[in-house]
């Protein structure tokens, strides 16, 4: 078995490209991109494909599930894609160019690992709950994830959905509550205060819950790794910053959904340290 | 394959429409294992307790919560396992539209979504109720079937052919208990295919739902008066079936007639489908007007939004003789 010093260090590696991968996206899209949000979940994803997710050439019924139901946060899924193997490094060049498959939220494609299609908020947990069940049902042997925003757990469906993952008694679900704690429109305390509340929301509900510092790779590692308690949903509460590791980007909403010049490209890739020569 | 006899055929039409899905969904769990019912909080208005009971794992009930409902179908119908997925018309169209529009349109799930107690059938419960503008919803969603049977036969041929059918459904239940018998024995039914249900000379009456037996009606009273109508069963609102309406196409008049709104439903849908052909008769659309009608007993309900058999003949005998009108 591995160390488990060598994963950690193995996956910063990986959390590394899939950053630098994310702003090399969204600054060759010439346009906006939802950098902010795309940036939070780097660490999430990294431990999710990289040590997590049994993701390629399995059978459906064995084949682990990821939605991401914050559709916006693309920049980091698609690089992980590529990170992983999934889809072909070259295919990120593609990113919002005309007709391409990978546009601003994720378009459902078994070919490129994408699940599901999303960008309206607040649903894709609700068929990451039905997968679960289905696997319940059917005896299927894959795990369910999904990852969810704090501003799009305003959505009143978020809500139906965690209910039942608790009535349907899902232990072989797990979300990822991407708490950055800001949303369109600012901080989530100047728009719907409760992003501090939602550990305790969950656990009401009858979640396992596990809050932690949702952009250290060692944290998520270890909270994805608890095993789940018997018939009960996991919920990791990850409290992120938005747009972390390029210093002007974190906390800042400008930075939610803007282009990236070549100028600022050079100095964000600098911060996470790379060199693009 | 259920079959289909005379005292069954009466039965269903005793119990209504959502009784009879109900009950065929239970016929039909006992020959196959491949599709899953979800309800959100209805089986019992569904007629779905029976089915609940004997086969547990394979009905899902989501609480009175139909956005979650629908996308917990998807969940279950990602393996291409088809999926009723059941609740009041507006609630399962309307309440939970974006999410119908998201897994059933967007991502073409194996979804049939099932719209309890359409049109006005749930009478003194007023129009939170009502299927008005439920079949004109879906029919504007890329990729979506929207069908609507006509009779207790139907409703039962329908739902076996649903289980068969990959993709996206909406299928519109109209009519309560007591429900009007179109069809006494066994019909050649396919999704798509419009059955004549009547032959005519003069003109074409289009029905969907309930309204097949009230055109019905209407055609026997315009024969009395020397008009012969042709009566159309367009089941399936969409795709609409080009090919019998072309059939119809030399008629004097064209009408239409739907248990709902007259803005996007089958009236829209014929009118969409002729609107480039160069020899076509006038259409007359009949159905609910821009309205909330006010609540009452189903029959006072048809009545005020004129859709009995004698007022749909009446409409007809104004819009062939009555210039102004």
């Amino acid at each position: 078995m591995q160390d488990k010093n060598e994963v950690i260090g193995s996956l910063k590696e990986h959390a590394k490209n899939i950053r630098k991968n994310s702003l090399l996206m969204a600054n060759r899209c010439g346009t906006n991109a939802h950098l902010g949000g795309g940036l939070s979940l780097v660490e999430a994803l990294t431990v999710l494909y990289g040590a997590v997710m049994n993701s390629k050439d399995l059978p459906y019924d064995e084949k682990d599930k990821f939605i991401l139901s914050k559709g916006h946060g693309v920049l980091g899924f698609y690089a992980a894609l590529a990170e992983f193997g999934i889809i072909d490094k070259e295919l990120l060049d593609t990113f919002l160019q005309d007709g391409s498959d990978l546009i601003a939220h994720p378009v459902m494609n078994t070919d490129l690992g994408i699940e599901a299609s999303s960008g309206s908020l607040g649903q894709g947990i609700s068929m990451a709950i039905g997968l679960a069940l289905s696997a319940k049902r059917k005896g299927y042997s894959y795990q369910t994830y999904v990852l969810c925003g704090n501003g799009e757990s305003n959505e009143g469906s978020v809500w139906e959905a965690c209910m039942s993952a608790v009535n349907y008694e899902l232990d072989n679900f797990t979300l990822f509550l991407d708490n950055n704690h800001m949303q369109s429109d600012g901080t989530s305390e100047s728009v719907m205060n409760i992003s501090d509340k939602y550990s305790g929301m969950l656990d009401a509900l009858g979640f396992q819950v596990i809050e932690i510092d949702g952009n250290d790779i060692e944290q998520v590692y270890d909270a994805f790794l608890i095993p789940h308690q018997k018939g009960k949903p996991k919920a990791i509460i990850g409290n992120t910053i938005k747009g972390k590791g390029v210093s002007y980007m974190e906390n800042n909403n400008d930075w939610h959904h803007n282009r990236l010049t070549n100028e600022q490209l050079e100095s964000a890739l600098a911060e996470i340290g790379w060199h693009n020569d | 394959m259920i079959e289909i006899k005379r005292n069954k055929v009466k039965l269903w039409s005793r119990l209504g429409a959502r009784a009879t899905f109900g009950q065929t969904i239970l016929e039909l769990a006992k020959e196959r294992d491949d599709f899953f019912v979800t309800s959100a909080d209805l089986a019992q208005s569904s007629g779905l307790v029976r089915f609940k009971e004997e086969f547990p794992e394979r009905f899902v009930n989501a609480g009175i919560a139909e956005q979650n409902m629908i996308g917990i179908a998807a969940g279950l119908a990602k393996d291409g396992t088809n999926v009723f997925a059941t609740s009041f018309s507006p609630f399962v169209t309307m309440r939970a539209c974006e999410q119908v529009r998201m897994n059933m349109g967007y991502m073409q799930l194996n979804i049939k979504t099932v719209g309890l107690g359409s049109g006005l059938i749930m009478s003194q419960l007023g129009n939170s109720h009502y299927g008005i503008e439920d079949g004109s919803v879906m029919r504007a969603i890329p990729g979506m079937t929207v069908v609507n049977p006509a009779d207790g036969v139907e409703i039962v041929k329908m739902v076996e052919a649903l289980c068969d059918f990959e993709g996206p459904v909406y299928l519109r239940l109209t009519g309560g208990p007591g429900l009007p018998v179109v069809y006494e024995d066994d019909i050649d039914f396919q999704i798509g295919k419009a059955i004549r249900v009547k032959d005519g000379k003069d003109i074409a009456i289009i029905a969907c739902g309930t309204m097949v037996y009230y055109s019905k009606i209407a055609a026997d009273i315009l024969e009395k008066k020397g008009i012969s109508a042709s009566v159309i069963d367009m089941h399936t609102i969409k795709p609409l079936d080009g090919v019998m309406v072309d059939s119809v196409l030399g008629s004097k008049l064209i009408v239409t007639v739907e248990e709902a709104s007259t803005i996007g439903g089958l009236g829209s849908a014929v009118a969409e489908y002729i609107s480039l052909k160069k020899n076509k008769p006038p259409q007359l659309m009949v159905g609910i007007k821009d309205c909330f009608p006010h609540a009452g007993s189903y029959q006072y309900l048809l009545e005020e939004c004129e859709l009995t058999g004698e007022q749909i003949a009446i409409k007809i005998e104004k819009a062939l003789f009555d210039a102004d009108y």
